[in-house]
């Protein structure tokens, strides 16, 4: 048997199902490894004597014959943005300083009822808002990837803890969330599978907001299967959320037929941009040979808004954050500090508790918002995120499914990116125009760079049609046969 | 009757547009399950949505869609099947959300109508819109010198804003449009009125024009008047400090003030410049509301008769008259108590013992109708009394006194005080023939002419029959004798 932290959820479901090994065993192997890789600063809180209570709780369930899902006793990471009863919860703000919540978001308690065992909150970017996990008030977190120059890479983000913890094995799976690209950059960076799926698959009530319209929870993990398992346990309609789906959820797992015949594929010209990577071009040609092989049908498809994209993410989330943030005011929960009036209680609350991005959104989103400029940005906005949409709906009645590639680049230094907030904003170039149009996505590692760092490739399918999705994705996944681990797991060795 | 202030270089007309803000009777409030209850320990009716916790979110109470809908259709006002939530965004700290979830450009009830009548004559007033929204919390100042507390219990609590068109033109009217409207949602059952508890508040906009001028001013917002009497006091003061502002040569600036009832005038509490800019925007976690004419119909089926309606139909089935049927209608249990007090009796005689005698009683002991000290079932037995000639319209006020102070029966205390009118001709024939022989000189007035003394005469008789007598028997055999 190969180690504990080396398997799969299918594989750790199985070994527990057979009596293999207890929830215990596995969650302790995890626990020592959550212990052992505290240098990546993939956690802000851990919650390792939980993750035992649970765990002894999950091997008590098993042994009367009643396991309670199909995560039970599964040790898994939950990102600091889901609000967890009992446990701090800060979505990586100075902000929410000692803010624990007295209730569990319906995500974290989805997973918690699939029977599946929290190890600890993850490191993210601060209020999900960067794709570096740089933002964070409690520091960077490292990729588990490094090549021989010395620098630390990002891990990606917003979901930077998250896709950290999974690629190190520390954790088999992770919750994450995706406004713009936060599960699927990230878990790109660090060459594990990351999914967001329809908006209004998983609810969103109790999960710290960003932009309403836009964020998703959803799985990172080692594969495609594991993916569609921990989607089982985090989706569902939930009447606290008036914009959580109704729509029936169908067996994810059984999606994945191997079966990719006659299934077209868009390929969409608009996302050659300019100045991309030959390596990035070279990956997404491979992929398209690939699906062809397997008897899936490329075809060229035209998504002509692309390029409004980002300009429209970048109105539409920083509107909706600056009133979503507004909340955090000092007046009841998180940090205060105090000052002679209350105009100056609140500057001196929010401009420490806030750190440098967030600040910056807030203000781009008030901007956008204010009278006279309302109907240049926000409208304009809501404008093209319908023409946005229609790209898509008019590309899927040709095609099946759309392949692209994840990231622009490979993950980049620490420190790097920093002076220019849209070099950094582009590192969602691809990931951005699906969460505008609240599709199902996925990420697949589907290669490395030049350098030796992951890369992924994208999936995208119609609205509830993640069946296809993981399906396709398997296939990819099986092809591609990407085994390379980071080089954090041979540091024994280093 | 207009209404116009003499100036020193013309005369000004009055032009006033209210906003009311209306509590809507639902137990729940707007987005969140918490109670809505009056007076409740403070922030002991607060949800994780209404304290704006993180990662929470609203969801639409329906009931209060219905109530919206209900109140718009009670305006005869179009109803919007499309409309929309926005975040109305502002810091204080007893909006915890920072934002205050409202309707903006796709308000749930378009333009209606609401009728007065006043001495003139009949006046149509428009109503521009009704919106839903949540009330914010209460910053309470007075309990410590250096702190303010906040009580989240109205906070998220579900509130219609009804603006009429600025087509009132004095204080009357204001007055009048205010009680009309309390009548129509108290009738409709969508909000009970309360202007002490904050269930009814209103600003009112206020601006001035010289009479002969059709131009709108500049206006000022009276803020939060919690009482009709003081939002006819706040216009009266206001309208004549404006004017005062012109004549002198200056000119009204556009702000919102606030009205001291104590003092009786208005303040300004911030201009135009500092007003915030509130960055309206659809909220992102509520589905616009799209309603179907089906639902729309539903609702309209089962509305109540209200004010207008029951007016005319007092007119008409029981032969009041206009006035008795305006005042009769104007609160919804004055008007149902009639109805019982008229039904099958003699409806008019019913009218004014509700209008003159109970409310009489019931303005001195300060109380309302649902408190009355006689209810409707005896009042109308008082009614029967009079109508069969059992007692005499002048005892009836005496049984009346009676009940208002024992609660009895009328026809107990009829029995009890033996307060029967006497309709025996021989008992009154007996009691004349006394009065008459003892009183040869009046008798003899009366024969030489002069008619005023049988009023003297059937007081005589009234008195020595304890006034139980029937007036008209004593009359008649009054002038029977006298005449010899």
């Amino acid at each position: 048997m190969s180690k504990l932290t080396d398997l799969t959820i299918a594989e750790a479901r199985d070994g527990l199902g057979d009596g293999k090994f207890s929830s215990v065993e596995l969650t302790d192997v995890h626990i020592k490894a959550v212990e052992a890789a505290r240098d990546l600063n993939a956690f802000v809180t851990e919650t390792l004597d939980l993750a035992i209570e649970r765990a002894k709780a999950s091997d008590e369930r098993r042994a009367k014959g009643k396991p309670a899902g199909g995560m039970d006793g599964i040790p898994i990471a939950v990102k600091d943005l889901f609000c967890t009863e009992g446990v701090l919860t800060t979505a990586s703000s100075h902000i929410l300083d000692g803010f624990i919540p007295p209730y569990e978001s319906t995500v974290s308690q989805n997973l918690r009822d699939a029977g599946s065992v929290m190890l600890g909150k993850t490191n993210m970017d601060e209020f999900a808002m960067g794709s570096a996990n740089v933002t964070s008030f409690y520091g960077a977190v490292k990729n588990p990837w490094y090549v021989n120059d010395g620098k630390d890479r990002v891990p990606g983000g917003s979901s930077g803890g998250s896709a950290a913890a999974v690629a190190a094995n520390i954790s088999l799976g992770a919750a994450g969330s995706d406004t713009g690209g936060s599960i699927r950059q990230p878990a790109s960076f660090c060459g594990v599978v990351g999914m967001k799926p329809t908006y209004g698959r998983c609810s969103r009530w109790g999960m710290v907001a960003f932009a309403s319209s836009l964020d998703q929870a959803g799985p990172l993990t080692r594969t495609v299967r594991d993916a569609a398992i921990m989607l089982q346990a985090m989706a569902g309609h939930d009447s606290k959320d008036s914009t959580s789906s109704t729509e029936p959820v169908p067996n994810f797992e059984a999606s994945i037929t191997g079966e990719i015949k006659g299934l077209k594929i868009g390929i969409p010209s608009e996302y050659r941009i300019d100045g991309m990577s030959s390596e990035i071009e070279g990956l997404w040609s491979q992929g398209v040979e690939m699906l062809k092989d397997a008897g899936a049908e490329p075809l060229e498809v035209s998504l002509p808004h692309t390029k409004y994209a980002l300009p429209t993410y970048y109105i539409v989330a920083p509107a909706e954050a600056s009133s979503n943030l507004a909340r955090y005011d000092g007046v009841r929960y998180g940090l205060r500090v105090d000052a002679e009036t209350l105009d100056e209680m609140y500057e001196t609350t929010r401009g420490e508790g806030f750190g440098q991005e967030v600040r910056r959104r807030i203000m781009i989103g008030a901007y956008v918002l204010s009278a006279g400029y309302y109907d240049a940005y926000y409208v304009k906005a809501q404008k093209l995120r319908t023409l946005i949409l229609k790209d898509f709906s008019d590309a899927f009645k040709k095609v099946d499914a759309i392949l692209t590639p994840t990231t622009p680049f490979a993950a980049f230094a620490i420190g790097e990116k920093m002076d220019d907030p849209v070099q950094m904003y582009i590192n969602d170039v691809f990931t951005v125009p699906s969460s505008l149009a609240g599709l199902p996505a996925i990420t697949v590692p589907a290669g490395l760079s030049n350098e030796g760092l992951p890369l992924g490739l994208h999936l995208i399918t119609k609205p509830f049609d993640e069946e296809t999705l993981f399906c396709v994705a398997d296939v990819l996944e099986k092809l591609v046969s990407f085994h390379t681990k980071p080089s954090y797991l041979s540091k024994d060795a280093r | 009757m207009t209404y116009l202030i003499q100036g020193r270089t013309n005369d000004w007309e009055v032009v006033i547009g209210l906003e009311v803000h209306a509590q809507i009777i639902s137990d729940a409030k707007l987005f969140s399950g918490a109670a809505t209850s009056f007076g409740a320990e403070p922030n002991s009716q607060v949800s994780l949505v209404d304290a704006g916790m993180p990662g929470m979110l609203p969801v639409i109470n329906e009931f209060c869609i219905q109530q919206a809908v209900r109140t718009g259709l009670g305006l005869d006002a179009k109803i919007n099947l499309h409309s929309v939530f926005e975040r109305k965004n502002y810091f204080y700290p007893d909006l915890p959300q920072g934002y205050q979830i409202s309707q903006y450009l796709h308000p749930i009830v378009g333009e209606g109508t609401v009728r007065l009548d006043m001495p003139d004559g009949t006046r149509e007033i428009g109503v521009e819109r009704l919106h839903m929204e949540q009330d914010a919390g209460k910053s309470i100042h007075d309990q410590d010198p250096n702190r303010t507390f906040i009580d989240l219990n109205r906070s998220g609590v579900a509130l219609m804003e009804i603006v009429s068109k600025p087509d009132l033109r004095s204080p009357e009217e204001a007055g009048a449009y205010l009680r009309k409207l309390r009548a129509i949602v108290q009738y409709l059952g969508t909000c009970d009125g309360n202007m002490e508890q904050g269930s009814l508040r209103c600003d009112a906009n206020v601006s001035v024009r010289p009479s002969d001028s059709d131009e709108l001013r500049t206006r000022a917002e009276i803020k939060n008047i919690n009482s009709i009497r003081f939002v006819m006091q706040a216009i009266e003061y206001e309208a004549e400090r404006q004017v005062d502002v012109y004549e002198t040569g200056g000119s009204v600036v556009q702000e919102t003030r606030l009205y001291d009832s104590d003092r009786g005038e208005t303040r300004s509490m911030r201009s135009k410049e500092d007003a915030h800019d509130y960055r309206y925007f659809p909220d992102p976690d509520l589905l616009p509301i799209d309603l179907t004419p089906e639902y729309v119909e539903e609702i309209e089926k089962n509305l109540p008769e209200l004010p207008d309606a029951k007016k005319v139909r007092f007119i008409s089935e029981y032969g009041v008259t206009e006035s008795d049927a305006g005042i009769l209608v104007a609160e919804q249990e004055t008007a149902n108590y009639f109805e019982e007090v008229a039904l099958g009796r003699d409806a008019k005689l019913a009218a004014n013992w509700v209008i003159h005698e109970l409310f009489g009683v019931l303005n001195k002991v300060g109380k309302g109708i649902s408190d009355s000290p006689i209810v409707a079932d005896k009042l109308g037995n008082l009614v029967d009394l009079i109508s069969n000639n059992v007692i005499s319209s002048r005892i009836a006020k005496d049984v009346f006194e009676e009940m208002v102070a024992k609660g009895k029966d009328p026809g107990v205390i009829v029995e009890e005080k033996g307060l029967k009118q006497i309709t025996d001709a021989g008992e009154i024939e007996i009691a004349v023939n006394n009065v008459i022989a003892d009183n040869a000189d009046q008798v003899k007035k009366f024969r030489e002419g002069n008619q005023k003394v049988v009023g003297w005469f059937v007081g005589q008789v009234m008195k020595k029959t304890q006034g139980k007598a029937n007036p008209q028997m004593v009359n008649e055999l009054l002038l029977e004798k006298l005449k010899g």
